[in-house]
């Protein structure tokens, strides 16, 4: 394969890719579910860079066999859910740290 | 039965009951694209395949060497679990048996990975004896980036999840570790045919 | 909607405790351009909704088999009935039902309101800048409505961008809204025709159209960008280049489905 063929699918790709990705707002109704509170606003700081973002801000891929949100500035992920057979499994382990107020 | 929207149809998914389609999918014409992050940029020119771990000598190939290997053409059907099913795709790439040729391993599992941090694990089992290829073509054409392209793994007999895209090696390991789904809920193995779509199934 | 009036316009509902799925009954249908329309729905237990917010709409079919997609709000807070508008996606699953096959009397299975992050209150005293793309202009409409009826004289701009003319959803009400003479100003851009007599923009968003549309940074305005994850993206990009906050900046990304996800 020649790379000029290679780099045009790589845009065309990257394009479509672009429009996969939401935002955190795109999980709002999910994460009341699990978290019973409105978090679209709560801010979470990144495990791995420390980036300290509103969840309305981070990139989130919902066109996946799960949920994967990722950091806006480093794109390491945040957080994972699979939902399936009655159950979630929520992994938040590249979030360090989640501020959420109590009104 | 609770409510039902009237006259709402859905997707056409056709719950046909045929021997080449597992529980619960239906058949797709399309090639739906599932993306878990940014798709990787992969320069052919820096790319490299791997086969490590519990092995003697690692091997290591370049793309040149790589795509000099004897290669096959293979068409097979794969099944996603968010339940589409897409029969007879083609695919052309490198056998795993023959990246293993001459490999002594006491490793009876691998971890499988890929640019980007995408892991997956599988039984080594469930990727010898012509189960497995690590893939450059999809129907006769480059596979695009989104697609897993230049080179993804393709072990069609498992949820497609395990056929890990933009594939860099396989780790030959001791221990089952389990990939970046099987840890949180999707099934250590994913069978289609016996359903093993979640933990517990 | 009678018990949002009773709790007073400046009422914020709940964000505590699960979103119970409720139904609201399609009312009225309004076409908007030739593939969006806007569904009326009189939802009888709406707790009420800040202006941005969106609800998760869910169909089901007689087989089982669900589908759920996520809308924008169109109307404002105090407004009679909650509006939705929805554009008609021809590869869609949900979309071609809602705008083609719901008809009035029909019930219609949602939750919400959904957001607290992408959300303008009456209250806020900056500027609004305000950037749409398409339909990304629904949750931005929200807000516009909600601004005239709390009768916020707050310097307000739009820049829309649609594709041709007869693609600018809400026109008219937007030719209303900016002829008020209460601080708001409408934007126009089309990136795929230059109609005759055209006075608006012919091309897409960039930075000289901004420089001539936004704010100088020091008037702290308040800034929410709307529309297709590609054309956020851009838009924003370009403000954060200009020297914007990027913190001031909040944006909403809308799937190749229309909403998201």
């Amino acid at each position: 394969m020649n790379s000029e063929s290679h780099n045009h699918a790589r845009l065309a790709a990257t394009t479509q890719v672009e429009e996969a990705r939401l935002d955190g707002n795109a999980i709002g109704g999910l994460l009341r579910e699990i978290f019973a509170v409105e978090m679209t606003a709560a801010v979470g700081t990144c495990a791995f860079c420390g980036a300290v973002n509103e969840v309305g801000r981070v990139q989130v891929y919902v066109r996946a066999p799960g949920t994967v949100v990722r950091c806006p500035e480093c794109e390491q992920v945040l957080m994972k859910i699979v939902r399936g057979g009655g159950r979630y499994w929520v992994d938040m382990t590249g979030v360090r740290c989640l501020e959420f107020s109590e009104a | 039965m609770g409510f039902v929207s009237r006259g709402f149809r859905g997707k056409r998914r056709d719950n046909v009951s045929s021997s080449r389609v597992p529980p619960g999918q239906y058949v797709v014409t399309d090639f739906p694209v599932l993306s878990a992050g940014p798709t990787p940029h992969v320069n052919l020119d820096q790319w490299t395949f791997s086969i490590e771990g519990e092995i003697d000598e690692p091997k290591k190939w370049t793309w040149k060497e790589f795509s000099a290997l004897p290669a096959d053409t293979v068409t097979k059907d794969i099944h996603c679990v968010t339940k589409w099913t897409k029969l007879d795709t083609t695919w052309k790439g490198v056998s795993v048996d023959t990246l293993m040729e001459g490999v002594d391993t006491a490793a009876d599992f691998t971890t499988v990975y890929s640019d980007g941090g995408y892991t997956t694990n599988l039984a080594l089992d469930d990727i010898t004896a012509n189960k497995a290829w690590v893939v450059y073509e999809f129907d006769g054409q480059p596979i695009e980036p989104q697609h897993g392209g230049p080179v993804r793994f393709f072990v069609p007999h498992l949820y497609f999840w395990k056929s890990a895209k933009w594939v860099r090696g396989i780790r030959l390991q001791k221990e089952e570790h389990p990939g970046f789904w099987e840890s949180n809920g999707y099934h250590i193995r994913g069978d289609p045919w016996r359903e093993q779509r979640y933990w517990g199934d | 909607m009678a018990r949002a009036a009773v709790l007073g316009r400046l009422e914020i509902p709940t964000s505590r405790g699960p979103l119970r799925w409720q139904f609201g009954t399609l009312a009225e249908v309004v076409r908007e351009t030739p593939r969006v329309s806007s569904l009326y729905l009189d939802v009888p237990d709406w707790q009420g909704h800040l202006a941005g917010q969106h609800v998760d709409v869910r169909l089901t079919a007689d087989d089982g088999y669900q589908a759920e997609r996520s809308y924008s709000i169109a109307s404002a807070p105090d407004d009679p009935r909650l509006a939705l508008t929805v554009e008609r996606l021809d590869d869609g699953e949900v979309s071609p039902y809602l705008v083609g096959e719901l008809r009035v009397g029909d019930r219609l299975e949602l939750r919400g309101p959904i957001g607290g992050f992408f959300v303008w209150r009456g209250e806020d005293d900056r500027p609004l800048l305000l950037i749409a793309g398409g339909s990304g202009v629904v949750p931005l409409m929200a807000m516009l409505r909600h601004r005239a009826n709390v009768e916020s004289t707050v310097p307000a701009r739009l820049l829309f961008s649609s594709r041709t003319q007869a693609d600018v959803i809400y026109r008219d009400e937007l030719s209303r809204l900016g002829a008020a003479g209460d601080g708001l100003t409408v934007f126009h851009a089309l990136t795929r025709e230059k109609p005759a007599g055209w006075s608006g923009y012919t091309r897409r968003i960039d930075e000289a159209m901004l420089k001539e549309v936004a704010w100088p940074i020091q008037e702290s305005p308040a800034v929410f960008i709307c529309g297709p994850t590609p054309f956020v993206e851009a838009a924003s990009q370009l403000l954060v280049a200009m020297g914007y906050e990027p913190r001031s900046i909040k944006t909403e990304r809308f799937g190749a489905t229309g909403g998201t996800a």
